[in-house]
């Protein structure tokens, strides 16, 4: 019985790359089944993927908290990021984000399936090169252009939008996430603060990528703006510092304060534009001079 | 050299008024050792005062009444099991508060009742003294106590763990470490005015329990001789243990060493006298917490490193120690 199983086990892997070399031919070519299993890269290729093209995004992708596009993933089947779920939806192509299992993908690789990693967009510039890459990666050069042009205008249209709102002072911002995270230079986040005309407070502080910021700190800046992540709806003691009485009172102090849907934020996707939009919206027209802080630059 | 007790109590109390100072003016924001006293009883709205009001003044308060609470129940639980190994966090009492402080707050409980929190911990707090009570009876040996305390806390421990591992909140798991190791980080007034409360009775009940404790030194028998209800006296340490407890717990998750290593420090300064330990271990529980939640922030400044940590560095080598010693006595 064991000698039985034993060989059955070695027979499927001498058939396994049999079976795959066909697949892994057609590589070269525009890929036909695409499998997504990044949030971000799901979202892009939702984007720009011909029909039928793409046959599985992430479940993340249908998360409504995580994903902008949840509606239209619905349509696909969802994977879990498994090696073996992936085999078996018999992918021409996979693409990855960089923080994918590397297991994973070296497991996908040996079954002979071809694997493109994408890297996380971490500003502006980062986004069009991912649109114009996933074009390249789906055979939809032309889309992708359109898409990254559009973005680009759009992009351009919402720089003029803040520098025409609040010229004269520029507003201070606290990114604030559970935990006390906040978002410093290198990240999207702190892009997004940036194109919508306002100053990090993380980044005058000196912080690079995601780093702790106590509230203590937080409040001895007093930024005009805090802008707070979104809450998972289970409770955590994570919040608990989101729920402060000093912050809520500081909250209450400021210019204004804003809740950021992570779903806008996470990704470096053309959807981000829409934060942007929001904070612009969060913050009043024209500052009284008394929201000019002496630390401001 | 014999310190008299009232010198004794001074002593400890300044250290712990000190402490308390210094725990005020330590943090991540850099503001002046005189300017964040102002700050602490301005009427303004700025940020050192916010600061000052409702960050460092809840957890400096936090610090002396969890020390205080943590410090007395291990001397009554020491005296009353008349055991040298007795000590809440040790024989599981602090791992099932927190196991009731996870139920109430991961459940929603918590943020819909704000009391159920130090509530629940002390029912919490409560099945692990009668457990520890049941499994190893009054004056168990040392082995037993041990033993079944081990096995309560690794019980209550993993179905804290397992509580929060099921949490659809993906931060939920990584707060096992707060529950397993304790912290003060960003508590606000409103633990204070939620648990404080809990803790006082617990120490009222704790605290008048010092003459019976000393009768009880004599053993059981004379103790009930002397007029000593030993029913009664085991109810109100029971109870009082639960109330300080699970009152703690509930805040600051499960901390450990401070109700074993703070009795045994005061005790050859009291001459083993119970009635006079347990104040003195209040007081000094409160200043060991206080140095401790100062070390903290001192080491790593921009990480909450726990508090378990540090009064585990500290007490595990004590608890060695006690261990050589008390096999060398048993030899």
């Amino acid at each position: 019985m064991a000698r039985a199983f034993a060989l059955a086990l070695i027979g499927a892997a001498l058939l396994a790359p049999v079976l795959t070399k066909p697949v892994l031919g057609k590589a070269a070519e525009t890929p036909q089944r695409v499998v997504s299993m990044n949030l971000c890269t799901d979202q892009l290729a939702m984007m720009i993927a011909a029909p039928g093209q793409l046959v599985s995004v992430s479940f993340l992708a249908q998360d409504p908290s995580s994903s902008v596009l949840h509606e239209e993933a619905q349509a696909y089947h969802a994977n879990h990021g498994l090696a073996e779920e992936i085999f078996l939806l018999k992918p021409d192509m996979v693409i990855a984000g960089t923080y994918t299992t590397r297991v994973t993908i070296a497991m996908l690789r040996r079954l002979g399936i071809p694997v493109v990693e994408v890297a996380q967009a971490n500003n502006f510039a980062d986004i069009s090169d991912r649109i114009s890459q996933m074009g390249k990666i789906l055979g939809r050069e032309i889309e992708a252009e359109a898409l990254r042009l559009q973005f680009e205008q759009d992009l351009k249209q919402l720089n003029q939008t803040a520098s025409d709102q609040y010229s004269d002072t520029r507003y201070r911002a606290a990114l604030y996430y559970a935990n006390s995270y906040t978002a410093g230079e290198g990240t999207l986040a702190h892009s997004v603060l940036k194109v919508a005309g306002l100053s990090n407070i993380a980044s005058e502080l000196g912080f690079k990528g995601g780093s702790h910021l106590p509230l203590e700190v937080l409040l001895m800046q007093a930024p005009d703006l805090v802008v707070e992540g979104q809450r998972y709806e289970a409770p955590a003691m994570a919040n608990d510092v989101l729920d402060h009485p000093a912050l809520v009172r500081a909250k209450a102090d400021a210019a204004g304060s804003s809740k950021v849907a992570d779903s806008q934020w996470v990704c470096g996707t053309p959807h981000i534009l829409a934060a942007v939009r929001n904070l612009i919206e969060a913050l009043p027209e024209s500052p009284g001079p008394s929201h000019a802080k002496p630390g401001a630059q | 050299m014999r310190l008299p007790y009232p010198a004794l109590i001074a002593l400890l109390s300044s250290l712990t008024a000190i402490l308390f100072v210094i725990s005020l003016v330590t943090g991540p924001a850099s503001i002046g050792f005189v300017d964040s006293l102002q700050a602490l009883f301005t009427d303004s709205n700025d940020a050192a005062a916010l600061v000052m009001q409702e960050i460092r003044l809840p957890r400096a308060i936090l610090a002396l009444v969890i020390g205080a609470s943590l410090g007395l129940s291990g001397a009554v639980l020491q005296g009353y099991l008349q055991n040298s190994l007795a000590e809440p966090n040790l024989i599981g009492v602090s791992s099932c508060a927190a196991l009731g402080a996870v139920i109430a707050l991961y459940s929603g409980l918590a943020a819909w009742f704000p009391l159920a929190l130090p509530i629940i911990a002390l029912l919490g707090a409560l099945t692990g003294v009668l457990l520890i009570l049941g499994l190893a009876g009054q004056g168990g040996g040392s082995l037993t106590i041990i033993l079944a305390g081990v096995a309560i806390s690794a019980m209550a421990g993993a179905l804290t763990s397992l509580a929060l591992n099921l949490s659809s909140n993906p931060f939920a798991a990584i707060e096992i470490v707060h529950w397993l190791l304790g912290s003060l980080a960003d508590r606000s007034m409103e633990h204070v005015y939620i648990a404080t409360p809990f803790m006082v009775v617990g120490w009222l009940m704790l605290l008048r329990l010092g003459r019976a404790l000393d009768a009880l030194t004599l053993g059981e028998e004379t103790a009930a001789n002397l007029g000593i209800n030993i029913g009664r006296l085991r109810l109100v340490a029971v109870i009082g243990t639960a109330c300080a407890v699970g009152a703690a717990t509930s805040i600051a998750g499960a901390i450990g060493f401070i109700g074993l290593v703070v009795p045994h420090l005061l005790r050859p300064l009291v001459q083993a006298l119970p009635s006079r330990l347990l104040p003195a271990s209040a007081i000094g529980g409160a200043a060991m917490l206080l140095a401790a939640d100062i070390a903290v922030r001192v080491i790593a400044p921009d990480r909450d490193l726990k508090l378990g940590v540090l009064t585990a560095l500290v007490g595990a080598p004590f608890f060695l120690w006690l261990i050589l010693r008390q096999r060398r006595q048993l030899i």
